[in-house]
C-alpha cells in the first residue's frame, strides 16, 4: 500500500514537525551542564569538596544571569580514577541529556577521556581539578580552572635548590600527576644545582607508607619531595613519617599542598609541623575575598568544615561557566564559548586573581609557598611567600623546546 | 645500616601479617567448618574498626576498653546474623552464598556511608603508643611493636583454645567429619553459632587494631577481601596454623617487595600466591 505508507509518513512528519516547533523555548533558555565527579568510593571526600563549592556558588550567585536564562546541572558519579566509566558517563550526557557544557574532571585519567570526547562532540569541557599538564592539549574545547602539578612542583624544585638543599629524594604516587610532579621537581631542582639521588613511585592505593619511607630514610637525602592525592592518603603518610622518626629530622619534607590538605590537617597530629608546600590556595589566607568565601562556606556547611583547593577549583569553574552563559545570554555555541574563555579572568577568586591563558586555556594564578604552623592551637598552612601569576611551566619548559 | 633496615622491614611485615591473620582466621574456620563462602567477612572487621573509632572519638572511651567493647558488640552482631541469615544458607549452593554475602557487603557499605560519611575514620592512638621505641639499639615504631606483642598473645590464646580445650576439640572434629561429629552427640548448630561469633569477634579486633594500616572507610569490605581470601586459600580451610604461616608470608613478602621493588606493586604477592597454589592447591597446611 504505497499510498497509505505515504500518508502515514506525511502524518509522522507533521507530528514530528509540531514536536520540533514545540521544543523551541518561548522565553526561557536552560543551559544543561553535565557534572562528572567522584561521589562514591574511597575518594568521595574530594568530589564532595567540589560539589559543595558548586552548590554554594549556585546558592550565592545562581541568580546572576540574564532574565529567563537558567543553568541546570546533571550529576554523574565516576566512582574514582576510572577513565572508562567517565567516558561512558560523558557519552551518555552528550547523547541522551544533550548537555551544552561538561565539567567535573576530578582525575587526570578521567579528564583525558572526557577531553577526547569533547573534541569529537564539540562540547566545551571545564576540567576542575585534574592536575596533569597534558589535559588541555587533548582537545581545543578544554579549559582548566584548577592547577597543574608543574605549577607547584617546578617552582618548588627551584626554591629547594636555592635554599641550600643539595641532595633530594622523590617519592610520588604512581599515576600521571605524580609522574608530572616528579619530573617538574627534578627539573626545577637540578637546573639550579641540586641532585636527585633517588626516586620511588608508590602504588596509588597504598595505605602503608612505612616500607617506602624506610627506603628514603636509608638514602639520607637532605630533602624529600613527596606527592600523594591528598585526603586520607595524606594522613596515612604523615602518620608513617611520625612512626619512622622522620618528623623534625634532618630530612626536610616538601611537596605540593596536597600532602597537607586542609581538611585532613586536624587528623594528622603534630607530624606535619614545619612541612613546606607550594600551592595556589590556603583557607588560612587573609585576603578579603578568601575571608568572605570561608565565612560563607562555614555558614553553609558548619564551623568544622573547611574549603580546600579542590573546592576553590570547583568554585572558579562554576564562575567561568556562569560568566560564559551570561555573556551568550544562554545560547551556548561551542566555539563562541571557547573564544570567551580565552580572555576569561576572575580577579576576585578566593585564591587571588586568576585568568586563563589564551594559547593553552590553562589557569594562570599566584602560587604560595606555605609552612605548616600552629595557629590558635590548630595546624594551618601559613602562606610565607607569593609567586605572582604562574602559568603552567610545563608548556614553556618542556613543550616549548620540543 | 642495611642490616637494621632489613630488621625494620621484617618487623613491619610481621606486624602487617599479624593483623591479616587476626582478621582472616575466623573466615578460614567458618569456611572449613560450615563450608560457607562468606565474602562478607570484611564487614565484621570494618564494623570493629568503626565501633572502636566511634567509641574513642565521640564518647571519649579510652583505646583498650573501646577495643574490647567493639569486639563484644561485633561478636553479638555476628551471632545474630548467623542465627537469622547465615544459617538459612548452610546447605545452599555456593552461588547463592556468594550472592548473599556480596549483598551483605553492599548493604553494610551503604549503611556506614550514611552514618559516618565517605571519609576514612582517623584513629587517635594514645600518646604512649605513638613515636618510636628503641629495642636493642634499633628504633622501631611503638605502635607496631605493640601490635606484634598484643596479636601474639591473642594468637597464643586462640591456639590453646583450639588445641587444648573441649570446645576446640569439637570444632576440629566437626571440620574433619561433620556427620560423625553430629552422630556422637555434638550440637553442631550451637557450635557453628559460637565459632561464627568467635571468628567475627577476632575480625573486629583485627579491624580495630589495624585501623592504622587498613584504613577504616566504607570501601573496606570489598577493598581488602582479596587479601583475606588469599590468606585462607594459601593457608588451607578449617585450619588455624596454616593461615598464620600464610598471613606472615604475605605480610613480609608484600612489605619487602614495597621496599626492594616498589615499582612492581602487589604483583609479587599475587605471583607468590599463584606458585603456592600450583604447588599445594588446597593450601600449605592441607590435611590428608
Amino acid at each position: 500500500m504505497p499510498a497509505g505508507g505515504g500518508l502515514r509518513a506525511l502524518a509522522t512528519a507533521a507530528v514530528l514537525g509540531t514536536a520540533a516547533l514545540m521544543t523551541v523555548p518561548a522565553q526561557a533558555e536552560t543551559v544543561m551542564v553535565g557534572v562528572i565527579l567522584t561521589y562514591s568510593g574511597r575518594d568521595a571526600a574530594l568530589g564532595d569538596q567540589i560539589d559543595k563549592a558548586i552548590r554554594l556558588f549556585q546558592k550565592l550567585h545562581g541568580h546572576e544571569l540574564p532574565d529567563g536564562v537558567k543553568v541546570e546541572l546533571i550529576r554523574r558519579d565516576d566512582t574514582g580514577p576510572n577513565p572508562d566509566v567517565a567516558k561512558r558517563l560523558a557519552q551518555e550526557l552528550i547523547l541522551r541529556e544533550k548537555v551544552d557544557i561538561l565539567t567535573g574532571g576530578q582525575w587526570t585519567p578521567n579528564a583525558m577521556a572526557v577531553a577526547a570526547l569533547s573534541k569529537e562532540a564539540k562540547i566545551p569541557f571545564v576540567t576542575m581539578t585534574a592536575g596533569g599538564s597534558k589535559v588541555t592539549l587533548q582537545s581545543p574545547y578544554v579549559v582548566r580552572t584548577g592547577w597543574t602539578l608543574w605549577q607547584s612542583s617546578y617552582p618548588l624544585g627551584q626554591w629547594a635548590a636555592k635554599n641550600g638543599f643539595k641532595r633530594a629524594y622523590t617519592a610520588v604516587s604512581d599515576f600521571a600527576p605524580g609522574h608530572d610532579g616528579e619530573e617538574a621537581f627534578t627539573k626545577g631542582f637540578s637546573e639550579n644545582g641540586g641532585e636527585v639521588i633517588g626516586s620511588v613511585r608508590i602504588p596509588l592505593k597504598t595505605t602503608d607508607y612505612l616500607p617506602f619511607l624506610q627506603k628514603v630514610k636509608d638514602a639520607k637525602p637532605e630533602v624529600l619531595y613527596h606527592f600523594n592525592p591528598g585526603g586520607p592518603q595524606a594522613t596515612a603518610f604523615m602518620k608513617a613519617l611520625a612512626d619512622i622518626g622522620l618528623t623534625n629530622s634532618d630530612i626536610k619534607i616538601i611537596g605540593p599542598g596536597d600532602i597537607t590538605s586542609d581538611d585532613e590537617l586536624p587528623n594528622m597530629g603534630k607530624a606535619p609541623l614545619g612541612v613546606i608546600t607550594m600551592l595556589q590556595y590556603s583557607p588560612a589566607a587573609t585576603r578579603q575575598a578568601n575571608k568572605d568565601f570561608v565565612a560563607a562556606w562555614k555558614k553553609e556547611y558548619g564551623a568544622d568544615s573547611v574549603p580546600t583547593f579542590f573546592a576553590v577549583a570547583g568554585w572558579d569553574g562554576m564562575r567561568a561557566i556562569y560568566d560564559a552563559v551570561a555573556a551568550q545570554k544562554g545560547k551556548i555555541d561551542a566555539d563562541r564559548t571557547m573564544e570567551f574563555f580565552k580572555t576569561w579572568a576572575n580577579p576576585g577568586s578566593p585564591r587571588g586573581p586568576v585568568r586563563l591563558d589564551p594559547v593553552h586555556r590553562d589557569i594562570v594564578q599566584h602560587m604560595y609557598l606555605r609552612r605548616v604552623e600552629e595557629v590558635e592551637g590548630k595546624l594551618a598552612n601559613v602562606e610565607v611567600e607569593t609567586l605572582p601569576q604562574i602559568g603552567d611551566p610545563w608548556k614553556t619548559v618542556v613543550l616549548g623546546k620540543q | 645500616m642495611i642490616g637494621s633496615s632489613i630488621v625494620a622491614i621484617l618487623f613491619f611485615g610481621v606486624a602487617y601479617g599479624m593483623i591479616l591473620y587476626l582478621i582472616s582466621v575466623g573466615l578460614s574456620v567458618t569456611m572449613g567448618l560450615m563450608g560457607f563462602v562468606n565474602l562478607a567477612h570484611g564487614v565484621f572487621a570494618m564494623a570493629g574498626g568503626y565501633a572502636t573509632v566511634s567509641l574513642m572519638n565521640t564518647m571519649g572511651v579510652p583505646f583498650f576498653p573501646s577495643l574490647a567493647l567493639a569486639c563484644i558488640i561485633v561478636t553479638g552482631m555476628g551471632f545474630v546474623l548467623e542465627r537469622t541469615l547465615y544459617s538459612r544458607l548452610y546447605g545452599a549452593t555456593e552461588l547463592r552464598q556468594v550472592l548473599f554475602s556480596i549483598a551483605l557487603c553492599l548493604v553494610a557499605m551503604a549503611i556506614v556511608r550514611i552514618v559516618w560519611g565517605p571519609l576514612a575514620q582517623p584513629i587517635q592512638l594514645p600518646e604512649y603508643l605513638t613515636g618510636q621505641t628503641d629495642i636493642l639499639g634499633q628504633a622501631l615504631p611503638t605502635y607496631r611493636l605493640f601490635l606484634v606483642a598484643f596479636a601474639a598473645i591473642v594468637i597464643g590464646g586462640l591456639w590453646l583454645t583450639f588445641e587444648r580445650t573441649l570446645f576446640g576439640a569439637r570444632i576440629r572434629a566437626a571440620v574433619d567429619d561433620r556427620a560423625m561429629a553430629q552422630a556422637v552427640g555434638i550440637n553442631t548448630k550451637r557450635l557453628f553459632a559460637a565459632t561464627f561469633g568467635l571468628g567475627t569477634g577476632l575480625a573486629a579486633l583485627g579491624g580495630g587494631l589495624g585501623a592504622d594500616i587498613l584504613a577504616i572507610a566504607p570501601a573496606y569490605p570489598l577493598q581488602h577481601i582479596v587479601l583475606f581470601l588469599i590468606v585462607v586459600a594459601v593457608g588451607g580451610l578449617g585450619s588455624i596454623k596454616g593461615p598464620f604461616i600464610a598471613a606472615l608470608a604475605i605480610g613480609v613478602s608484600d612489605t619487602a617487595c614495597k621496599y626492594f621493588f616498589p615499582e612492581v606493586g602487589s604483583v609479587f604477592v599475587f605471583a607468590l600466591v599463584f606458585l603456592l597454589l600450583l604447588w599445594r592447591p588446597n593450601g600449605i597446611m592441607e590435611r590428608r
